[in-house]
Formats: structure tokens, sequence, C-alpha cells
């Protein structure tokens, strides 16, 4: 389970959230929906402590994982993100082979077994739908791959430290409608097994792939429900407006 | 109209970088054809000849033979493949003129010939150095040594660089390479380590304020020119190598070595921090999203990422090191010979073309001497960029780029 206790998040003087406060339940897909610069991505990267790596950043509110404030001083950051899969907008395979490339989070995380390595590297590329298209080529650089393989060769990537829950920045978006709908149908099967959050811009997907979703507009949280009510029947006018292409 | 625009544009381009092209090629092509003239010099000095009584069987010498003779190494014809009959050296000199009277030489020295063909046909062992004019040609019991060229293997292979010899000039430019080679290799060994650190620091590691600070400070020693490094070198570090080490001199091929590490620093560090830097910030947001720490996406992703541009300021900055002339002609003593340890004066090529082209005549033996040691330089230039090359090609292939 995911939650944001009143969460506030500023970049230098901006502040990108305002008070949000939402709660994602395991084996579900939670789409994020919502205007260019809302703070989709921000919210997100907030649950792998991405936004770390960016200077003069501050947060206030709580993130919790499964209970557990991951923001507390005894949190061992690298653990955190081992739990926690991340795929980015655009695919970002390493300058490897593909093979190395899924092997990465088990190497970093000091397996030496050559041959679990293998297997899970194996599994991985099978579960992002992958396995067939690569497996006579793992030796071969990960940037001979299309985009669209190369997207899900990173959630191959992300899947093999068989993290709990996959956050994923708008990961169709650079991609053609097959390689996309070839992602949606991946997250159908993974939800089985991980909590997904989604970023979407494309409201059919959010519509397609999601339970719930919620809704952003400047830094805030407009509305958070079911996916199916949100898109047929929202609560809110804003989020009326913005689904139907109506908002400004 | 815009497209001839366009068109004259393209032109201008590919004459530009035709020129350049050429312009390079026949500068390797002049410093090869100075050089390569040195093989077709003869190894005696010019206006000399070397005579030998018939007896004697050896035919030819090479430079390094005749100098040995000359300084009294060798002293029998034996050694040298020949009777067993001792050595006897004969410079010609005023003193052997003034030990006969005007009329036995004649007045322009025209019976001189005869009377040096008496003295080598009396003195089996002899081997006479003679000025051309006086040469004791057709005579009995005399014969003139041909006349040998200077062999690629005189030059490579020959261990002493002592142009203006006589009889016959010293090319051999093993010290030479060898010195440079010394001095290159623990200046690289210094600052390849400490550069790749540093570079590392700067961009992984220190914060915005201190990058912004060291790195123009960084760039700014690159531009220093090397005789103030040489200066600096002379005043404080040769000293300190002297008392440090206890030695004689403290101008050794260890202060060229650390003279050259610090003016090799600023390239390394800023040409490899500029590499690490294009990392995609995307590449380091996956490394760490996986769980790497700060150092696993340091080794495992930033470094084999940049690695075209590490393996670049290697290249440079080892260039830099070999081709250095001033501060290592300041530091390092200039002494042409084979260097057995880091603590003594050892003599770079650079060095020695900066030092000697001045005084060498043109078109002499010493002065293609002197290109050839250019061309040398260029070829060991070539090689560590090609071999550069060949190493960041395979590394990248190994990772897959
Ligand atoms: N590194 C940063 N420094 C300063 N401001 C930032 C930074 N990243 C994002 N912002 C600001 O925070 C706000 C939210 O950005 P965020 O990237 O979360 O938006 P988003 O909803 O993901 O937008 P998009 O749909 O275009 O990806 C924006 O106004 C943006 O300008
Ligand atoms: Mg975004």
């Amino acid at each position: 389970m995911i939650e944001a206790k009143n969460v506030n998040f500023y970049y230098g003087n901006f502040q990108a959230l305002k008070d949000i406060s939402m709660v994602m339940d395991d084996h579900t897909v939670t789409a994020f929906i919502g205007p260019s610069g809302c703070g989709k991505s921000t919210f997100l990267r907030l649950f792998n402590r991405m936004n770390e790596l960016i200077a003069n950043t501050r947060l206030t509110g709580e993130c919790l994982v499964n209970g557990e404030n991951i923001y507390q001083k005894s949190i061992d950051v690298t653990e955190l993100r081992k739990k926690i899969g991340m795929v980015f907008q655009k695919p970002n395979p390493f300058p490897q082979s593909i093979f190395e490339n899924v092997a990465y989070g088990l190497r970093v995380d000091g397996v030496k077994d050559k041959h679990f390595i293998k297997q899970r590297v194996e599994e991985s590329l099978v579960s992002a739908a992958l396995w067939n298209e690569v497996k006579d080529k793992l030796k071969k650089s990960a940037f001979e791959l299309s985009g669209g393989q190369q997207q899900r060769l990173c959630i191959a990537r992300a899947l093999a430290i068989s993290p709990s829950i996959i956050l994923m920045d708008e990961p169709a978006s650079a991609l053609d409608p097959i390689s996309t709908s070839k992602i949606e149908d991946l997250i159908h099967v993974l939800k089985k097994d991980y909590t997904i959050v989604i970023v979407t811009h494309n409201m059919q997907q959010a519509a397609r792939v999601s339970d719930k979703t919620g809704f952003f507009m400047l830094g805030t949280l407009i509305e958070y429900n079911d996916t199916r009510k949100m898109f047929l029947n929202p609560e809110k006018e804003e989020t009326q407006n913005y689904i139907t292409g109506r908002f400004g | 109209m815009k497209r001839i625009l366009e068109r004259i544009v393209e032109l201008l381009l590919t004459i530009s970088g035709a020129i350049t092209t050429i312009v390079i090629l026949l500068i390797v092509v002049f410093l090869f054809r100075e050089g390569l003239g040195l093989f077709q010099s003869s190894n005696v000095e010019k206006g000399y000849c070397l005579c030998v009584n018939t007896e004697n069987t050896v035919l030819q010498l090479t430079p390094f033979q005749i100098k040995q003779i000359f300084d009294e190494e060798i002293d029998n014809w034996e050694k040298l493949g020949g009777p067993d009959e001792e050595i006897v050296v004969f410079r010609f000199s005023d003193s052997f003129l003034d030990s006969y009277s005007e009329e036995e030489l004649g007045k322009n020295l025209e019976f001189l010939p005869e009377k040096l063909g008496e003295v080598i046909r009396g003195t089996p062992g002899i081997i006479a150095y003679l000025p051309v004019q006086y040469q004791p040609i057709n005579q009995r019991g005399v014969r003139i040594l041909q006349d040998g060229k200077i062999k690629l293997s005189d030059f490579l292979g020959g261990s002493e660089w002592i142009p203006t010899a006589t009889p016959s000039p010293q090319f051999g430019v093993l010290p030479l390479i060898l010195g440079t080679l010394w001095v290159s290799l623990f200046a690289i060994l210094i600052a390849l380590p400490l550069g790749l650190g540093v570079a590392i620091y700067l961009s992984e590691l220190a914060g915005e304020q201190m990058r912004k600070i060291l790195k123009p400070a960084i760039e700014l020693l690159a531009g220093i020119p090397s005789v103030v490094y040489g200066f600096f070198g002379l005043v404080i570090i040769v000293p300190l190598i002297q008392k440090g080490f206890h030695l004689p001199v403290g101008e050794t091929a260890f202060a060229g070595s650390i003279i050259l590490a610090i003016m090799a620093l600023p390239t390394i560090i800023t040409v490899a921090e500029d590499a690490m830097q294009t990392t995609p910030q995307a590449m380091r947001e996956a490394s760490l999203a996986l769980g790497a720490n700060h150092w696993q996406t340091i080794y495992k992703v930033i470094i084999p990422y940049s690695i075209s541009g590490i393996s670049a300021a290697v290249v440079l900055g080892i260039g830099r090191a070999i081709g250095e002339t001033m501060a290592v002609l300041m530091v390092t003593g200039n002494a042409a010979v084979i260097p057995h340890s880091l603590f003594e004066p050892v003599r770079t090529i650079p060095a020695t073309i900066a030092a000697e082209l001045g005084e060498a005549p043109s078109g002499g033996p010493h002065y293609q001497a002197l290109f050839m040691l250019g061309c040398i330089l260029f070829l060991i230039t070539l090689v560590v960029s090609i071999s550069a090359e060949i190493i960041s090609k395979n590394k990248s292939q190994a990772k897959g780029i």
C-alpha cells in the first residue's frame, strides 16, 4: 500500500505539489492524469526518492509504503529503490548488452550466482513480453533495439530485481500504437503481482489500464476515484472539462 | 538563389577540409623527406676519409666501430674481423706537417699525400683520418676505406648520441627514445589516476559551488606557457628532489615526469570531465532507480558511457607528455644516456631537437638526424593514438555501445 499524507513539495521557492493526500492499494493500477506541468511526475518520483537528486528541493508531509515513512532517517534509499521499480518516459537503456541491462539490478545488488542471474534475466524478459524478440541476441547492444523494444527492456530491467511496486512515468508516450498496446497488455498481466502507478497523457490509456485514476491540476489533486466512475461520471467540473478536452 | 548559396558554402567547406588534409600530409612528407636523407650521408665527417694499410682485411666500419677505434676502446683489428694487429690511430695534424721540411712537402703540399702514403705503408695496423684533398690515391700499400652510409640499424640501434663526434658522428637514437618514453611513462602513471580522480570528483561529487570555482581554475592552468612550468620545476621541484633523495643533481627523469604530469593534468581533467558530463541524466536516474549507489553508477554507467571521451583525454595527456619540449629541457639534465633509473638525468626527443637544431648546419647529417627524430616522435604519437582508438573501440564493443 502506498500512501501520501498532506504532501507539499517545493523546487526552490516554487511549490509544485500542494497538500496531497491519497492511498493506492496493492495489486491495483493507479493512473495519474492532468495537464502538463501539474506535478504528476514530481509526485510519482517522491515514492522512490528520485527528487532528492535535484538540488534545492523540500518536502513536507509523509510518504508511506506499507505503513512505513520512506523519508525517515533509518531508511536505506538503495534498498528502498530495489523494492520500488521505475520506468521512465523515454527508454533509457544502459550502453551495455541486452543481457547486462536486465542483469544490472542484480549485479549492483551483489548477486554472483551466474545461473540465477541467467534465469532471472530470462524470466524478466518473458514477463516484459520481449523474450521471443531478443533471445537470440542477448549479447547485442541494447541500442540496437527499436524504441518500443527498448522500453520493454527497461520494464524487464525493473522487473528483474523483483520489486513490489512499479512506478511508470508516461512509459508509452514515445512509442507507436503497436508498441503501446503491447505495453498496456503487459500492465494488465503485471497487475497480478505488482502494484503499479502510471502517469499518462493518454486518456484512453488511463481508462484502459487503470483501476483508479487521480486527476492533478496545478499541483493539487482535484479528484481521485475509480477509473470507471471518473471517466463516466466525474464528481468535479474540472475533471469533466479536462476529460472532454475543455479545460483551461 | 538559396541553392546557389548553399552550394558555395558546401564548396568552401570541402575546399578548406581538403587544404587542411593536404597541408598535414605535406608536413609529414617534408619531415620524412628531410629525415631520410640521413641514410644517404656518409658515416665519416664530410671532407675527410679513413685510410688503412692494404694488409688490413677490414673493408668497412660502422659509425660506432669508428668511434670505438678513435676512443681507443678497441685496440686490435682482430676484434673487427681483421688480422691480429694492434690498431694505430693516426689523426692528421699540423705537428705531422712540422716533422717534414718545406722541400719535402712541396710548395703547395703537393707531396703530402705521398708522405702520408709512406706512413700508412709502413704501419700495418694504422687507421688514418685524413682530409680528402690529401688522401694518398693509388699508392702502393694504401687502401682508402669504403665510404659507408649511415644505416637504419646504426640509427635505431645505436646507444650513443654524439652528433659532433669526429671522425664519425654518432646518431644512436636509443637513449633519446628511451628517455622520452621513460619520462612520459612515469608522467602518465602519475597524471592518469590523479586526473581521472579529479575529473570524477568534479563531475559527480563536487557541489555546484565547488565546480564553479575549480573548473575555470583548472582550465586556466592549461593555458600557462610551458617555460613557466619549466621554471617552476627548476626552482622548486629540482631542489626538492635533490634534497629529498640525496642525489648529486636534482635534474632527473623524475623531475621531468612530475612537471609533465602537472602539465598534462589540466588537459586530462577537463576533457574527461566534459565527457562524463555528457552522460544523460536519464542514464544516472535509471541506474539509481535500480538500487545502485553513487559509486556503482559512476563505474558501471558513467565511465562506460563516456569511455571514448575519457580515452581522448588519455591520448591528449600522453601526447602532451611525449611532445612537450621546454619544461622537460629545463629540468631533466639533458644527458643522452640510456636511463637505468628515474633518478638519472635523461634527454628526450623534443628537447634534443629544440636544443640542437639551431647549431646543426642545414642539410648536413646532424640536421637530417634531427628531422628523423621528428619522424620518430610522429610515429610514437601515431602508435599511441591508434592503440587508444583500438582500446576504446574494444571497450565500447564489449559494453555494447
Ligand atoms: N527540476 C526542476 N526544477 C524546478 N522546477 C521543476 C523541476 N522539475 C519540474 N519542475 C516544475 O514543477 C512543476 C511540475 O512538474 P512535473 O514534471 O511534475 O509535471 P508533469 O505533470 O509531470 O508534467 P508533464 O506531463 O509535462 O510531464 C512544473 O511547473 C515544473 O516546471
Ligand atoms: Mg512528467
